[in-house]
């Protein structure tokens, strides 16, 4: 196998993933650096490796997903892990009730990694607090999700060799994403400068003092920008009227080209998926392989799992003490 | 619990206590200088300086206050408990118990129970499960409108005569604008006093704390100040209409506080409180999701803070409440959102309020006010003031001393105090009801 490890030897100092918020900018790097050897990996005939052969991994997702589950399952599955799923609906389960209990009954099946994903800010750290394995945070509330921006991170550094001093608009509906907070908090710790733009319903309180600049206004935030951020309007969490329809939203906030002029003419177009075509993003844009990066995204988002299950399993008991026994 | 002097045969013994070099404080008298008290039958039979200058009565038990502070037991405005229905939450027993530990005489109950106290025979229910199982004085506040439903209103009259000392909606806010202002008016005949939660349900909705930087961090829905100024605004306006008496039960921002300054100034007849956690927290400290700083209203910015204490020292603000909220393990150890809202603070009321008599904010008889003669006043109670022919509840606590909340140690069936592990200053040495002690620390 050509792959090696390289970067056995560093430790990475943290016993979970729970959200960028803990992270510095070498902690990133090293995350970054294991992802792109990953992503040879991925591309070869023969995808499996045995670093994780005997682990247990557990996907515990009380809010249904499609990629972040998917890309989490190969990758553990690619790294030699027995991957389990598990799925709680809203319905079966009063909401974060048993999240206790579940915790409980989670550590007694002795995985060594789970993936959580929980509709409520705060969820997947208070679960880590209850269990003895490794977890990693797949999305909590509005809270963070943090494999999504380290992702994003891989995405634009493989095309622009880094994210120092490039200027990012994160556009639609930060009020309700997590990924816009987790890629706040990276972009800004890698020294990129960031913009969010979206109507002022759809910003939280005070969101300049995480270090952005707000527009509400698409054409003036898209100014100069190297980096095109759409986000999924989150019709599902809005319980009021944030927008008065989806026909105005896309007239003023959805991305086409007319609006899409104002950028750098090579400027990236990201979306975290699902898209909501028609919504906040012109199908075409979308689809145009000059510009959208947005399937690429989906290919580092398991580059990025395998190194993130990587990096916290050198962490796992069992391990240290083989490597120290070598 | 002694029986009054009346029923006593002639000649028969009376029961008497003495409480000799005490540093007497009398919020109703601005009273603060060295002293003795004595208790005859369950009330205060005299108080001052040169009392016992001729010798102790007979037949008395002297109580050495070595010099710390006798003052009015506490009246605590704002108390939650699981009785009727949540039993295992707290019951009045429980609670009492921990009131006495806080040197609270006498504890107001809110509505908000299943059934909710909403009828003249679940007031006397409280009033009964009360006088056989509590160690202090229990009065319910009732409530406003039937079920808390915010719809019509509830027999005012006859609870009023029930015992109810008061009206309100509790945890909820009494919405309708129409509503309120003919329950002010009605509610003045029969001489209630109408308590309000300030929160405009629709600007609230959905909101876990403050609204602001730290909750866009937590990626928690936020509660605007606005929801508590909204309907605040709206209130004095129905006062002004009415001509009605009205309490505001919790002001959590500092332009609450210019409000309400703004409103006494003016002339109308408003009072208000604040949460002794109000006076000593802020939203920093949910840092990390910790539900047991999840209150309501919720804790607010530093400069609240600060605002809500200078409320408290100019005489703004009326009423200091622990706003004691019982809430077990199953409901606090979720995820933020989902937590219950409350904290207990019945054993900490007293240590936390001094927090703004150790900072130099306020004199001891202006804070003490604040839990004795205010709202003994605001709810025609006999208690609060050290004055002949009052009830002997009375609190002996050293202000200077300090302790650590050990929430295992706490009294109340619940451990959700938001001061959990933090040092205090001022501790209860000796809590009196009707003559009788309640409550005396060890070792004293």
């Amino acid at each position: 196998m050509t792959f090696s490890r390289t970067q056995q030897a560093i430790r990475f100092p943290h016993r979970h993933l729970l959200g960028i918020k803990d992270l510095t900018a070498s902690d990133i790097e090293q995350i970054l650096d294991l992802a792109d050897s990953y992503v040879e990996l991925n591309r070869q005939a023969d995808k499996k490796q045995n670093l994780l052969r005997g682990r247990t991994q557990i996907n515990l997702f009380f809010e249904a997903s499609t990629r972040t589950q998917s890309s989490f399952e190969l990758a553990g599955k690619r790294l030699g892990a027995d991957v389990l799923n598990m799925a709680v609906s809203n319905s079966s389960l009063k909401k974060g009730e048993t999240l206790i209990d579940t915790a409980m009954t989670l550590n007694a099946l002795r995985p060594d990694l789970l993936v959580v994903r929980h509709p409520d800010s705060g969820a997947v750290e208070l679960l880590a607090q209850k269990v003895d394995c490794a977890v990693i945070n797949g999305g909590d509330g509005s809270n963070e999700h943090p494999t999504q921006a380290l992702l994003d991170a891989l995405t634009i550094r493989r095309r622009r060799g880094s994210l120092k001093g490039l200027l990012v608009a994160i556009c639609g509906d930060i009020l309700h994403s997590r990924v816009a907070r987790s890629n706040i908090y990276l972009l800004n710790r890698m020294g990129a400068q960031v913009r969010v733009v979206a109507p002022p319903t759809l910003l939280p309180a005070h969101i300049e003092r995480l270090g952005v600049e707000v527009f509400h206004d698409m054409r003036a935030g898209l100014q100069n920008v190297d980096i095109v951020m759409m986000l999924r309007l989150q019709q599902e969490r809005m319980h009021g009227a944030f927008v008065p329809s989806l026909r105005e939203y896309f007239h003023f906030h959805g991305l086409d080209y007319e609006k899409l002029s104002r950028a750098k003419p090579d400027a990236l177009i990201m979306h975290p998926g699902p898209m909501n075509r028609g919504v906040e993003i012109d199908s075409e844009v979308a689809d145009d392989i000059d510009r959208s990066v947005i399937r690429e995204q989906v290919e580092m988002g398991v580059a990025v799992r395998l190194a993130v299950l990587d990096l916290l399993s050198r962490n796992l008991p069992a391990n240290s003490i083989a490597a120290a026994a070598k | 619990m002694s029986a009054a002097g009346t029923g006593l045969p002639a000649g028969a013994a009376h029961r008497r206590s003495a409480y000799i070099n005490a540093r007497l404080v009398d919020p109703a008298s601005n009273l603060d200088s060295p002293g003795q008290l004595l208790s005859e039958d369950g009330l205060i039979a005299d108080a001052g300086a040169n009392l016992f200058s001729d010798g102790l009565p007979p037949d008395c038990d002297v109580i050495d206050c070595g010099g710390q502070v006798l003052c009015p037991g506490l009246i605590d405005m704002k108390v939650f408990v699981g009785e009727p229905g949540a039993e295992h939450k707290e019951t009045l027993e429980s609670a009492s118990h921990a009131a006495a530990a806080g040197g609270i005489t006498t504890i107001i109950t809110m509505p908000n129970t299943d059934p909710v106290i909403d009828d003249i025979s679940l007031v006397e229910f409280l009033k009964r499960r009360a006088r056989f199982g509590a160690l202090v004085n229990v009065h319910p506040m009732a409530a406003a409108t039937r079920g808390l439903k915010g719809e019509g209103m509830s027999e005012i009259g006859l609870m009023r005569e029930a015992g109810a000392v008061a009206f309100t909606d509790g945890v909820h806010a009494i919405c309708n604008a129409v509503l309120m202002r003919r329950m002010l008016s009605y509610a003045s005949r029969y001489d209630s006093l109408i308590v309000q939660h300030l929160e405009e349900p629709s600007l609230a909705e959905g909101g876990c704390m403050n609204e602001g930087e730290i909750a866009t961090r937590l990626g928690l829905p936020g509660i605007p100040e606005a929801a508590e100024t909204i309907m605040l605004e709206r209130d004095l306006r129905l006062v002004a209409l009415t001509g009605a008496r009205y309490h505001a039960d919790q002001l959590s921002c500092a332009t609450s506080v210019e409000i309400m300054r703004q409103a006494k100034r003016q002339g109308l007849p408003v009072t208000c409180g604040v949460s002794a956690a109000h006076l000593a927290l802020n939203e920093n400290d949910v840092g990390n999701y910790r539900t047991f700083f999840k209150l309501s209203p919720p804790l607010r910015r530093e400069e609240d803070r600060q605002a809500l204490v200078a409320g408290v020292a100019d005489g703004t603000i009326d009423v200091i409440v622990s706003g004691h909220n019982p809430q077990d393990q199953e409901s606090k150890r979720l995820p933020f959102a989902q937590a219950a809202t409350g904290g207990v603070g019945l054993e900490t009321l007293l240590s936390v309020a001094l927090g703004c008599y150790h900072d130099g904010h306020v004199s001891l008889p202006g804070l003490l006010s604040r839990m004795t003669v205010n709202p003994a006043n605001l709810l025609g109670l006999p208690g609060g003031r050290l004055a002949k022919g009052r009830p002997a509840d009375l609190l002996l606590f050293d202000p200077g001393k300090s302790w650590v909340v050990d929430c295992k140690r706490l009294r109340s069936k619940c451990k959700n105090s938001p001061f959990e592990d933090r040092h205090l200053q001022g501790v209860v040495l000796r809590t009196v009801v009707s003559g009788e002690p309640v409550y005396i620390r060890d070792g004293v």
